[in-house]
């Protein structure tokens, strides 16, 4: 059986030393291994920037696409293969802004796929800009003045979408981070995992120090209960978004792949993809 | 009796226009003769002035005519727009209920026959377009009863009941043309074959052609005119296990794609202009990425929102060079709804074989014109993976813990593709510039193999039959005539009528644009004193294209059309004859 260590490969990260995001690409080794996975089990589509580089730091298939574009390719891909798992990453900017409109969608359409955005709230790769997830009056190279648009709360947006499965988490905390990981995976259907992964070099104001003193593990609210999704909301909103652990999981909801007519266990791959001549005939007959 | 006539249907959108042609031609199929239809629409769902021409024949046709025989009007707007293209003897018939006129200077004769109220005394209003089939095929000589099939067939569902009140409305809309019939000039058909064809729109046979490769997945984002695609494939997927997701935009079907194709499944996607344009950085990412994938684009009227309903023929050099940086792809354009389903086949063939993009050029009047195709052939459906290491195939175990080499230079550039989950298969797959084993990699040296590798793979041409359909006996021709998408058959028929005054014509349909045939062109344009490059759109690109490709260019002349509708046979006919007595146009 694989252990986490079979997740590494030989290839060094180019993350600047103390990035949230190496904290991350553990927590998925850790996690895969957990889960009883090997690395030919394992594909991660990753988008682009300083987090879409994981896919290649993982001892598993990666696919590194296109800025914004990981969750479509992700989709594809498990729709071919369905014995796959399919992890697709990537940061902020990735996934709430050039490719928004594709987590939105992923959601409602709830593929067995997870999802891990590492949220540093900025532009690292392309050298310090404002993010969607910037707050108001965080300034940036692109920002001068401030940021003066809102930053988009992904957790109350997925639940507003209609997310089976939402949960966040820290780079500093590496169990929870794995465990959530870990559940996201085994979650039937879409899973959005968003992890507070700090930039060292171009966010000065949210940092590790930062993260440790505003973010509240969900664990610690008495009561709190990830399958009800009123509460989930008012938790979020009463914490302006910074809690910890499953926020949300419905476990009732049906994954897309069991709801598409006809669609097999048998991965489309792994099936004959020739028509007999008695289909055949019978297509073309259609047209008489 | 005629060999062959035009008959045309007009009215409001959402008339029934679209059922009567769809009755009467699906019938006249079933009886052997050879049809080609043409929708004229606009982009709303109800009203504004639509109309579908259809023309009939004993022989294959492949355009619609210069003329028309019959025309059936459901308002007043229908024949003043229609009447112009009526034959000397030409009738209409309109519905008695808008009291129609014939506008001066028409020589057609007008009958005005009650479909409104026929339909209403057979029951439904809105059966007047059963009328209307009823009124014309009295004219056309086809007897009431070849219709039970198609009616029951078409009606089955909502019940004997409406079933018969189909066929009454079309026997009385006969009859009351009948009682006129001895003052009428002779539109009778002669008698067909009675050869059981296919009737298709070009869509139809990119799906079925889809399906019959083996694509189990499609992605697409609906618009005009390549819906049909997905909505064709949705219907029959389920059965193949495969299935179509309607995605958010085109941007997410291409990468859906690109995903699944990585994945071992093919698929597809279909746009026009404005989703290619979206598409065009992911096209960039297949290339880049060597991961196969089919695209089709049926061409409409641009540029942006452009002419979303009508004929155009002006993406050529957007598809040959839209995506940034530099990649292999493969450009191909069918003529004929029988193309269409063989070399979509082979669409899916060169993706894998070459592993790169391919797109399928079609147009819109070849995408929607529906046309009577020979029966197709199973035992042509060939189905070639190239170098794909199956799922199932045992790899031996990599040494070191090595990724594999699936970016292996190779003599042909082309590497062992393998797919995820296959044990001892790692590799990494990257947008950017990477070595054989997939890492990233900015070595000057490893960037100019991996360029090299890439585009030679298509260097020494392509393993696609008939890259250039050729029409083409004359050694010494005063004219050569090059086409491509659906202007095969408009060529042909101008073509036919100089031939008839004895003037050496040559056609050359161009069906693989990239990589281009340059040989075979240009053996072509060395033969002929002229060569008329007939094309839907103003700038010339494929003129251009064969400009940059072949030379010549003094013999080159470029004509045009970019008012929204397909060239008439006439309008081709005119051009070479004006090009061959003044020397150009």
């Amino acid at each position: 059986m694989a252990t986490f260590k079979d997740f590494r490969n030989k290839v060094k990260p180019n993350w600047c030393p103390g990035c949230g995001d190496f904290s991350v690409l553990a927590a998925m080794q850790r996690a895969f291994a957990n889960l009883g996975l090997e690395p030919e089990d394992v594909a991660i589509v990753s988008g682009i920037g300083c987090s879409g580089r994981i896919s290649g730091y993982v001892n598993a298939y990666g696919f590194h696409g296109v800025h914004g574009r990981a969750l479509p390719i992700a989709q594809g891909l498990k729709l071919a293969n369905r014995d796959l798992t399919v992890v697709a990453a990537g940061g902020d900017g990735d996934g709430f802004a050039i490719g928004m409109g594709h987590t939105v969608h992923a959601i409602r359409r709830n593929v067995d796929i997870t999802y891990i955005v590492m949220d540093n709230q900025v532009y690292g790769l392309t050298k310090g800009q404002t993010s969607p997830r910037s707050a108001m009056g965080f300034k940036t190279k692109s920002t001068p003045a401030g940021s003066i648009e809102a930053a988009i709360s992904p957790m109350e947006m997925a639940l507003t979408v209609g997310a089976g499965f939402v949960a966040q988490s820290v780079s500093s905390d590496l169990k929870q981070l794995t465990q959530v990981i870990e559940e996201g995976i085994k979650h039937k259907g879409f899973s959005l995992i968003n992890v507070f992964s700090p930039c060292v070099t171009y966010n000065k104001v949210n940092t590790y120090d930062w993260f440790k003193e505003n973010l509240v593990s969900l664990s610690e609210i008495e009561g709190y209960d990830p399958s009800d999704r009123n509460m989930a909301m008012q938790t979020l909103m009463d914490h302006n978004g910074l809690v910890t652990g499953i926020i949300y999981q419905n476990k009732d909801r049906k994954p897309y792949e069991d709801l598409i007519k006809g669609f097999k266990e048998e991965p489309l791959a792994k099936q004959d993809i020739k028509i007999s001549k008695d289909q055949f005939d019978k297509l073309a007959a259609e047209f008489m | 009796m005629k060999k062959q006539l035009s008959w045309k249907v007009g009215g409001q959108q959402g008339e029934g226009i679209d059922s009567a042609g769809e009755i009467l031609s699906t019938a006249l199929n079933r009886k052997g003769y050879y049809l080609y239809g043409y929708r004229h629409f606009s982009s709303r769902i109800k009203g504004g002035h639509s109309n579908t021409k259809i023309r009939i024949s004993t022989k294959p046709v492949r355009s619609i005519s210069d003329e028309l025989d019959i025309l059936v009007a459901f308002d007043q707007e229908t024949i003043d727009l229609n009447a112009h293209e009526l034959v000397k003897d030409g009738i209409i018939l309109a519905d008695a209920k808008f009291n129609p006129t014939i506008p001066e200077g028409i020589s057609a004769r007008l009958i005005a026959v009650p479909f409104t109220k026929i339909a209403e005394e057979v029951g439904m209003a809105q059966m007047k377009n059963m009328v209307a089939v009823g009124a014309s095929i009295a004219l056309l000589g086809i007897p009431v009863e070849a219709f039970k099939e198609v009616i029951e067939e078409r009606f089955a569902r909502k019940g004997q009941k409406v079933v018969d009140k189909n066929m009454d409305a079309i026997a009385r809309g006969a009859a009351f043309v009948q009682t006129e019939m001895a003052t009428l000039p002779d539109f009778k058909l002669e008698p067909s074959d009675g050869k059981q064809r296919l009737y298709m729109i070009g869509n139809d046979a990119i799906a079925f052609g889809a399906l019959a490769a083996g694509a189990r997945l499609m992605a697409a984002y609906p618009i005009t005119p390549s819906s049909e695609i997905m909505e064709w494939l949705i219907k029959r997927l389920p059965e193949f296990g495969g299935t179509v997701v309607q995605t958010e935009d085109e941007i997410a079907a291409i990468t859906m794609v690109i995903g699944a194709n990585y994945g071992g499944v093919r698929a597809l996607t279909a746009s026009a202009g404005p989703g290619l344009s979206l598409m065009t950085e992911a096209i960039g990412l297949a290339g880049m990425t060597e991961t196969p994938a089919v695209i089709v684009n049926t061409q409409r009227g641009g540029p942006s929102t452009g002419l979303p309903t009508k004929q155009e023929q002006s993406d050529v050099l957007a598809m040959l060079y839209s995506t940034h940086g530099e990649i292999p792809k493969i450009v191909i354009a069918p003529s004929t709804a029988e193309e269409c389903f063989y070399d979509t086949i082979e669409a899916f063939n060169l993706a894998e074989e070459y592993q790169c993009p391919v797109i399928i050029l079609s147009d819109l009047a070849l995408s929607l014109g529906k046309q009577t195709v020979e029966p197709l052939d199973y035992d042509r459906i060939q189905i070639r993976r190239g170098k794909l290491v199956p799922l199932d195939e045992e790899l031996p175990e990599l040494a070191n813990s090595e990724l594999f080499p699936r970016y292996e230079f190779t003599e042909d550039g082309i590497s062992r593709r393998v797919l995820p989950g296959t044990k001892y298969g790692l590799h990494h797959v990257t947008g950017v510039e990477h070595d054989q084993t997939g890492r990233p990699s900015e070595s000057p040296i490893n960037r100019k193999k991996m360029m090299d590798k890439r585009l030679s793979k298509l260097k020494n041409g392509i393993n696609f039959p008939n890259p250039v359909h050729l029409d083409a006996k004359h050694e010494e021709a005063d004219l050569l005539i090059i086409g491509f998408c659906s202007t095969r058959g408009t060529i042909a028929e101008a073509m036919e009528r100089l031939e008839a005054e004895g003037l050496k014509v040559n056609h050359a349909h161009i069906r693989q644009i990239l990589p281009f045939p340059t040989e075979i062109v240009a053996e072509q344009m060395k033969k002929a004193k002229k060569v008329l490059v007939v094309e839907n759109n103003a700038t010339g690109q494929l003129t251009s294209l064969i400009k940059m490709n072949v030379g010549m260019a003094d013999k080159l002349v470029h004509f045009g059309k970019y008012d929204g509708n397909p060239f008439l046979p006439s309008e081709i006919y005119n051009q070479c004859k004006e090009l061959l007595v003044h020397g150009h146009i």
